[in-house]
């Protein structure tokens, strides 16, 4: 039996982006997007996802402060 | 070299070769002399003036600066043989035993060395630390023999030779600190050294020494450099002695030492001699530099004294780094003793005059201020606002002295020289409490010289500062600069602190008597004459309210003229309430419950609830609720609405006021405030007495089987849990009866007082309007004390299966487990007292533990989040330009400007809202 983790209540929502997307997401931001947060390729929610180093999560979750918050992760070696 | 900034761009680590040492040095040092009978120092000697100068009037023979200007330069000593350096020990150990003994190459074969060398190369490339990799380097070329084979001719494996010249490896070994052995030949420096020059470049490098900053044979020293005079300055004594520094006398001991080696060796004297004498300026020069290694005697002083070297100049709390790097002293401080004083306002400290004679401001002499200037001179050091030095527009630096310095002075004076003045009032100061856990336990204050000796403080900082006057002692710093002064006022003074970051309210606020002064002052039915109200006002230094037309103006908004006059008859009686509104800016509306609503009873209903219409404070009392640190609602309005100058403004007066409210009934507590009637007392023992047998029976119940476990407990869990709560129960019954006679005053119309402001019981009104105690420690003190805890649960430790000897064992009552019926007034027996004592011992320990504990895990969280930033935009870096959070606190709310931790408070803003349209209509 295998359990899909994305399943679980605890796992907030991780999705890989496009070039399309980062682009647009960094494209006017005040910082570089490799400075980032990493996460790592060993990861389960990177392994149940297939992202690969260099690609970049956006991770949606719920927040205590701002209802919901998204954040962004570099998957790195 | 004054006002030269070189900027570092990068540091290198690595090790001095001697032609390093011996470029930088200016003199080959020789003469273990210092001085000459006349008093010049030796040339060649250890004070040579080629190593710089002291003394401001001599002229450095190097670099030409004068002393203090000269930082000094090296110089060197060649040493006859040469010396381990004992700090490399371990290092030369490790090198010699990874190669080979006779051909002095690495002991890896060429695959190994090819791999080393690249995971080198990359964890460089990445900058991790080298310690692992080197770690398995040294694990790998261990091939060394435990014993040598006696005869020639035996078979050895080849793991323990070299895989390049095939020769078998002897054990070498290190005798702590510098003695290096092969077998049982104890290797000489020089042999040491040899085996380290044979040693090339590339077997260096896998070995950890990078060869383009070090080369292992420099861990053997032959050139010792002289620390600058500098350094080691010597000391006259007032007998005219001269006492030279410890590191001075060491290098003198290296010198003799040196020079006899030197001496015999060229005598050819026997081997025996030298080595007897190389082995002393190993010692000396091994305590040169580390005077508490282990296994070596340390050198003393001719007093017995063991010597500071240089080791020990760095090492520990007394040392270099955490005495003088991380704890800078600092001049322009004060600290005393705090004291009380509601007569400043919050961003005021009182100052004794002792020290604002002493702490200063520098102020620069313009033609506005120099006749100022003038008569600080003249008052000199002495006489308070004077003024301690002078500094010339040269740089020069005068003390105000006598009556001729200060004429000197006096003539001289023009714009541009600096006048390091006294403390007065309206600086700036620093003022901090430690433990400085947070940015309120540092602000600027206004400084207010005041006589005696202790610092004054408003007691509505207490708070932020944690502090109380048991005996606390505060520090205080002086701002130096404008910059600095300029910056603390808009962002460290008092009033910009009263909103905490922590929860987003006031943290500023009204304690104690302030709270119970404004509760006396506001209840219902407090009324003044015109005479007394107008002499509160004037007390508290209130604005006078307009008489116009034989009528008082209390509140009127410009907008709207004789529109909005809310008025008072002349000649009529003034209340409280109507005194305290002249406190609230004329706009304000706002309702809320007040602290006293959670009392049972509140007489009369309406004080519960308090009303502020158009700054009236139409009905309720003001205690806690109102403007207690912490919780003060119109504290926290006037603040985020009215900014915080207005909320300076209304605290310090509040304070007046409350002062005023206070002595006109004036507070008093004593036993008899927790007195209760004996038909009270019956019931409450009627009540504990119904308890105890609940508990019995649940006891009896357990023991005859018929008590039903509880889900997921056992048994003895379940009874325990269900004594624990009926013991609760018994303690908060008894102790709502006890409330029930624990009453402010005047309950109902039918109560006999004939005033209201003969409050019946000033314990109650302290604990009701949350200025002091609470309910539980009054009822604690007249019914009944309850169960004492220790580590959660009742009392089980003591005797085996029994708490006491007065006890059955396994007993399970609740007198036998720490139950105290009696209240702290009627008094506790002796074993509830013992009780009492263990649940009390209990509380002290756990506050010790958790501060200790606390501290330490705000240190690592302080040193982990100190370099991170939070740019404009609301991305939290660190320095390195990490991205922590994209957005801070993923809400982008700074706490300290939030409602209680909230963006907005909605249900306040549509209260606004309601109310701004009612006044519409």
């Amino acid at each position: 039996m295998k359990i899909d983790i994305q399943d679980h209540m605890l796992v907030p929502k991780h999705e890989i982006m496009t070039d399309k997307e980062i682009s647009d997401e960094f494209g006017d931001v005040d910082y570089d997007f490799k400075d980032l947060p990493k996460i790592k390729s060993g990861d389960p929610v990177v392994k149940a996802i297939g992202a690969k180093p260099g690609n970049v999560l956006r991770i949606t979750r719920e927040s205590q402060t701002a209802g919901v918050f998204v954040t962004y992760r570099i998957v790195e070696d | 070299m004054k006002g030269f900034i070189k900027k570092i761009e990068q540091i290198n680590f690595g090790l001095m070769s001697p032609e390093d040492i011996r470029n930088m040095s200016v003199v080959t040092v020789e003469t273990p002399d210092t001085y000459e009978d006349d008093g010049f120092p030796i040339e060649k000697g250890l004070m040579d003036p080629r190593l710089g100068v002291i003394d401001p009037s001599l002229v450095c023979r190097t670099c030409g600066f004068r002393g203090g200007d000269c930082q000094g330069h090296f110089g060197s000593i060649e040493l006859a043989r040469p010396v381990i350096h004992i700090g490399f020990g371990d290092v030369i150990h490790k090198i010699l035993r990874s190669t080979c003994n006779e051909c002095g190459r690495v002991l890896l074969n060429n695959e190994e060395i090819e791999e080393f060398t690249q995971k080198i190369h990359e964890t460089m490339d990445n900058k991790e630390s080298l310690n692992a990799v080197l770690k398995e380097v040294y694990r790998v070329a261990k091939r060394e023999l435990k014993t040598m084979p006696e005869n020639d001719d035996e078979e050895i494996d080849p793991k323990h030779c070299c895989p390049h010249c095939g020769a078998p490896q002897e054990a070498i070994h290190l005798d702590k600190p510098v003695t290096i052995r092969q077998g049982d030949y104890k290797l000489t420096a020089s042999e040491v050294r040899e085996r380290l020059e044979k040693i090339n470049d590339e077997d260096a490098f896998v070995l950890g020494v990078n060869p383009e900053v070090a080369r292992p044979e420099w861990l053997v020293l032959t050139v010792l450099p002289v620390p600058p005079v500098t350094v080691r300055p010597s000391i006259t004594l007032d007998t005219g002695e001269r006492s030279e520094d410890d590191l001075t006398h060491k290098l003198v001991d290296i010198l003799r030492i040196n020079q006899r080696l030197l001496e015999n060796m060229e005598a050819g004297a026997p081997q025996l001699i030298v080595e007897d004498l190389w082995e002393l300026l190993q010692y000396h020069v091994t305590t040169y530099f580390d005077n508490e290694a282990s296994g070596v005697p340390p050198a003393r002083h001719r007093s017995g004294r063991p010597l500071k070297t240089l080791t020990q100049r760095l090492k520990g709390k007394e040392g270099r780094f955490r005495s003088n790097l991380s704890g800078k002293r600092v001049n322009f401080s004060a600290r005393t003793v705090i004291s009380p004083d509601p007569n400043i306002s919050i961003n005021e400290v009182g100052v004794p005059e002792m020290i604002a004679k002493e702490v200063t401001v520098p102020v620069y002499v313009n033609q506005w201020n120099i006749d100022e200037m003038k008569t600080y001179i003249e008052n000199g050091p002495d006489v308070h606002p004077g003024a301690n030095y002078v500094i010339r527009r040269d740089g020069r630096k005068i003390r105000v002295r006598n009556e001729e310095t200060k004429d000197l002075i006096l003539e001289q004076l023009e714009p541009g020289f600096i006048i390091e003045r006294h403390l007065k009032d309206g600086d700036m100061v620093l003022f901090n409490r430690q433990p400085s856990l947070h940015r309120m336990s540092m602000m600027a204050h206004e400084v207010r010289v005041l006589p005696y000796k202790t610092f004054r403080l408003n007691l509505c900082v207490c708070p932020p500062y944690n502090a109380d006057f048991d005996g606390d002692e505060m520090n205080m710093h002086v701002f130096q600069t404008d910059e600095s002064r300029a910056e603390a006022k808009s962002l460290m003074r008092v009033q910009e602190h009263i909103l905490s970051p922590r929860f987003g309210g006031p943290i500023i606020g009204a304690i104690h008597d302030h709270i119970s002064g404004a509760y006396l002052l506001t209840r219902d039915g407090v009324e003044f004459t015109e005479e007394q109200a107008l002499q509160i006002i004037r007390k508290s230094h209130l604005k006078l309210p307009v008489l116009k037309s034989g009528q008082w103006i209390l509140k009127e908004d410009p907008d709207f003229g004789e529109e909005s006059y809310i008025i008072k008859e002349k000649g009529d009686m003034w209340t409280g309430k109507e005194l305290f509104s002249l406190l609230l800016p004329n706009d304000m509306n706002l309702s809320y419950s007040a602290e006293i609503s959670k009392c049972p009873v509140v007489y009369p209903e309406e004080d519960a609830k308090v009303i502020i219409k158009d700054g009236i404070l139409v009905q309720g009392v003001i205690d806690e609720s109102a403007y207690g640190s912490f919780s003060g609602k119109i504290l926290d309005k006037i603040v985020k609405e009215y900014g915080p100058g207005r909320a300076k403004e209304f605290l310090d007066r509040s304070t007046d006021l409350a002062i005023c409210g206070i002595m006109k009934t004036g507070i008093t507590t004593s036993l008899n405030d927790e007195e209760i009637p004996e038909e009270a007392q019956d019931r409450i023992n009627e009540h504990l007495d119904n308890k105890m047998a609940e508990v019995d029976k649940l006891v009896e119940s357990y023991e005859e089987g018929y008590l039903q476990a509880l889900p997921g407990r056992s048994l003895e869990e379940t009874l325990e849990m269900k004594i624990m709560q009926v013991l609760g129960e018994a303690r908060d019954m008894s102790g709502s009866i006890a409330e029930n006679y624990l009453t402010m005053g005047k309950q109902s119309d039918d109560d006999p007082y004939d005033h209201v402001m003969a409050v019946e019981n000033h314990s109650v009104v302290m604990a009701r309007t949350g200025a002091r105690a609470s309910m539980l420690n009054l009822t604690q003190i007249t019914a009944c004390v309850g169960q004492q805890a220790v580590r959660g649960g009742r009392i089980e430790r003591g005797y085996l299966n029994r708490t006491l000897p007065h006890f059955k064992k396994g007993e399970l009552g609740a007198k036998a487990k720490g139950f105290v019926h009696s209240s702290y007034k009627s008094g506790l027996d002796p074993i509830e007292f013992f009780f009492h004592a263990m649940g009390g011992r209990e509380g002290l320990v756990d506050t010790a533990i958790r501060t200790a504990q606390s501290g330490y895990m705000q240190r690592r969280l302080v040193n982990a989040l100190q370099d991170l930033q939070v740019k404009s935009t609301g991305l939290v870096t660190d320095n390195q330009g990490n991205v922590i959070q994209t957005m801070f606190g993923e809400d982008g709310v700074d706490p300290a400007k939030s409602d209680f931790g909230k963006p907005a408070n909605l249900d306040k803003l549509i209260d606004e809202i309601r109310m701004e349209s009612m006044v519409g209509k």
